[in-house]
């Protein structure tokens, strides 16, 4: 589908924060999208969760916009951040919250 | 035993990478009753790769995994559904 690219452009582009998740932020219907949940709730970072099993033009679209093959994908100022692995891995080096500061991205939790 | 997908990703990971060490697990069995039972825990959808490599020196954790994920191009459109990949480069302190 030829507008598919430009949806998932605009909701990178409109939102500070987007997670492409299967499932929901309140119901993740995956494991590793669970776990990138569970993170941004715990930091307390507004973020807009997009569910890629609603269509398959999207779930398949999102590989493509990114080059990477797998979900979730974090989003953060129009910049991919990477999987659950790199968020993860970034949140307990106590990088992730820097990098929200440093986006200007307002985080609740004190690191 | 290693079924026919994790031996084709041990090749192209050991070919790509000359790794120090490689480490591939299986967790598909985790993943049982996936996607409403379409994977029933017993193939090979589910894969941890564990890679320490000189390759990876240099490179930031995007372009790790964009290297294994290129490596491993054919499997992730094939049946290989779910890749946790922890890369390493020597001297980096790993927990494995």
């Amino acid at each position: 589908m030829a507008g598919i690219g430009e949806f998932i452009d605009n909701e990178v582009k409109t939102n500070e924060v987007v997670l492409f998740m299967k499932g929901t932020p309140g119901f993740p219907q995956c494991g590793f999208s669970g776990q990138v949940v569970q993170i941004l709730d715990y930091l307390g970072v507004d973020y807009k969760g997009v569910n890629v099993l609603a269509d398959d033009d999207l779930r398949e679209g999102i590989k493509t916009y990114s080059n990477w093959p797998t979900i979730p994908q974090l989003y953060v100022k129009g910049e991919f951040v990477g999987g659950c692995d790199i968020v993860r891995e970034m949140f307990q080096a106590g990088e992730l919250q820097s990098h929200f500061e440093g986006k200007g991205v307002a985080v609740k939790q004190a690191s | 035993m290693a079924g026919p997908i994790e031996s084709a990703m041990r090749e192209k990971l050991a070919v790509a990478f000359a790794p120090e060490r490689l480490d591939i697990i299986n967790e598909s069995h985790l993943h049982a009753g996936h996607q409403g039972g379409a994977m029933d825990g017993t193939g090979e959808t589910h894969f941890r790769v564990r890679i320490l490599s000189a390759a990876f020196e240099g490179l930031g954790r995007l372009a790790r995994h964009r290297a294994v994920n290129d490596a491993l191009a054919d499997e992730l459109a094939g049946g290989l559904h779910a890749l946790a990949i922890e890369p390493a480069a020597p001297g980096e302190p790993v927990r494995w």
